[in-house]
Parts: C-alpha cells; sequence; structure tokens
C-alpha cells in the first residue's frame, strides 16, 4: 500500500517572487486584462509507503519542513490522497 | 579557488568530494567553492547542504572552525542554516556576471584582518541567485552585532541602489557567524588574487584568513 501525498510550495507573502512577476507580465504581453498579483510555486508529488493517512500527512509534513521548503522564504501546504 | 588559496598559504588545499563523510586530518578551514551544486535543482545549495560531508563540516563549525562559503557555497551554508536568510533570484531576473565593488563592514575578523573597515575593493560576481533575504528582525540582529561582512557598493564606497545589482536586502553582500568564523558572500573574492586574473583585490581575503590560521593554536 502506498499513499499520495502533494506537497504545494509557495513564496511567503512579502518575499519578492520574480518568476510570478515575469508570469504577469507575460500575461498581459498576450493580452490578458486585470491580472493582478501572480505568485509562482511548485508542487512536489510524494508516494509514501504508508497506510496511515495521518501518519503520511505528518512524514510529509517533516520533508517539507527539512527539505521540499525554506521556510525562511516558503511556506508549504500538504494534501493526502 | 584552490588557485587563491595556495598563493595564500603556500600549498595547495585537499580536495573533497561531496559524498566523503570526514574531513582531512587537521583540517583548519572548510571552504565552499561556488559553482552549481546539483543542477541548482529545488532551490540552489538545497540539495548540496544535505549531502554526506555537510554533517562533517557542520561538526566543524561547531567545534570553533573556520568555514568560507563563496556563491553557491553561500547558499549551501544558509541552506544548512549555518547562515541565516536566503538568496533569492535576483531581482533584475537576469544571471549577473560583472564587476562589483564592495565595502568592508566589518574589519578585524578572520577574513577582513587585512582591511579597514570601510575599505572598498572589487569583486566579481556571477550568479543568478545573490538576492539576499531574511526578515527585518534577522536583519537588525546581523546589523546589531556587527555580522554584516561587506555591502554591495560603488567605486567611491557608497552603498548605493544602483550599486545593488541583485536586489539584496540593505545592499548585504556577504554575512558572518556569531563567532566570526563562518562566512558566505556572493561575490568571488578568489577571482581576482593575480594581475594575470586582471588584479589582486580579492588576495587581502586570503591572506586574512592565513594570518588568522597561523596564529591560532592547532
Amino acid at each position: 500500500m502506498t499513499i499520495r501525498a502533494r506537497v504545494t510550495v509557495m513564496p511567503k507573502p512579502g518575499v519578492l517572487d520574480p518568476q510570478g512577476k515575469a508570469i504577469g507580465h507575460a500575461l498581459a504581453n498576450l493580452g490578458f486584462a486585470g491580472v493582478g498579483e501572480v505568485r509562482a510555486g511548485k508542487v512536489i508529488e510524494l508516494e509514501l509507503a504508508e497506510t496511515d493517512p495521518a501518519k503520511a500527512k505528518a512524514v510529509a509534513e517533516e520533508m517539507a519542513r527539512r527539505l521540499l521548503a525554506n521556510t525562511v522564504i516558503e511556506s508549504y501546504r500538504v494534501e493526502i490522497g | 579557488m584552490a588557485i587563491a588559496l595556495e598563493r595564500a598559504a603556500g600549498r595547495p588545499p585537499a580536495m573533497l568530494f561531496h559524498r566523503e563523510t570526514e574531513l582531512p586530518r587537521g583540517t583548519d578551514l572548510v571552504v565552499l567553492a561556488g559553482g552549481f551544486s546539483y543542477g541548482d535543482y529545488l532551490r540552489c545549495g538545497a540539495i548540496a547542504a544535505h549531502s554526506p560531508i555537510m554533517r562533517a563540516v557542520r561538526e566543524f563549525a561547531a567545534r570553533g572552525g573556520h568555514v568560507l562559503g563563496v556563491c553557491n557555497g553561500f547558499q549551501i551554508l544558509c541552506e544548512a542554516q549555518m547562515l541565516p536568510g536566503a538568496l533569492l533570484r535576483n531581482a533584475s531576473l537576469r544571471f549577473l556576471s560583472m564587476d562589483c565593488h564592495l565595502r568592508v563592514e566589518r574589519a578585524g575578523t578572520p577574513f577582513t584582518g587585512r582591511w579597514q573597515k570601510g575599505a572598498v575593493f572589487r569583486s566579481v560576481m556571477a550568479h543568478g541567485d545573490g538576492n539576499y533575504f531574511a526578515d527585518a528582525a534577522t536583519l537588525d540582529r546581523l546589523e546589531g552585532e556587527g555580522l554584516v561582512a561587506f555591502r554591495y557598493c560603488d567605486a567611491r564606497g557608497e552603498a548605493t541602489a544602483e550599486a545593488n545589482l541583485n536586489g539584496s536586502a540593505r545592499n548585504i553582500a556577504g554575512i558572518l557567524s556569531p563567532n566570526l568564523r563562518v562566512l558566505g558572500l556572493m561575490p568571488h573574492p578568489e577571482d581576482y588574487v593575480d594581475p594575470l586574473m586582471g588584479g589582486t583585490d580579492g588576495l587581502p581575503l586570503f591572506e586574512s584568513l592565513v594570518d588568522a590560521l597561523a596564529a591560532a593554536p592547532a
């Protein structure tokens, strides 16, 4: 049995996100009006050898804290299943 | 980097691979040189910060060992939480490869002993992610404790916005650990250590280290 976890990592509010800014500019160049702030993060999908969703979530959160996100500049969210 | 170390110390440094787990006996300085470890995957320096050799580097620093991290080495030290803060993508989004000027903010450290406070020297930057970031409380602590080693400035020593090419918080180019024995900086002092390279502006950093380490008890 494995459980899938999805870790979403986003730049924290107040941290410059030049990638998001560049995407916003490109959308404006394409003629999309009314696009406000654009923030770009990343999604990391994990296949975990766990059967207990609560345990899987705890493990994925520790992975996020220790490696997947840099909590100085990024926040993270873990979803299971 | 090896050229700079050999030039200052008179003998070549030992080269270690990331998979190694121990430092050579008698190591008195660890240098994390610049480059692009693990393809900059995830975040610059994030994977390298957890490579096998880093446990030994961390223990070495905890025992009071001297550690210098330049460019990717600085990123690794931040990711390893051996120095506070993080290096973000350059504010301009451009990879910056050019000369810059640095102002010495803290003299009298193992890395800056050969300079006076306020001295300005030329260095080289070559990075895409050199935009130093830390929260305001951390920046205030770094400044209050005199742990900002170098700031980006113009040729006259003014720390202007124009001279802060990568957008770093408060023009910070390099920071020190509280015991002053760990230094991380984005520019490459090792790129100016010989007239054939175009100058010796970065040599005092390595000579300072030799002074400090020669004076230190083994």
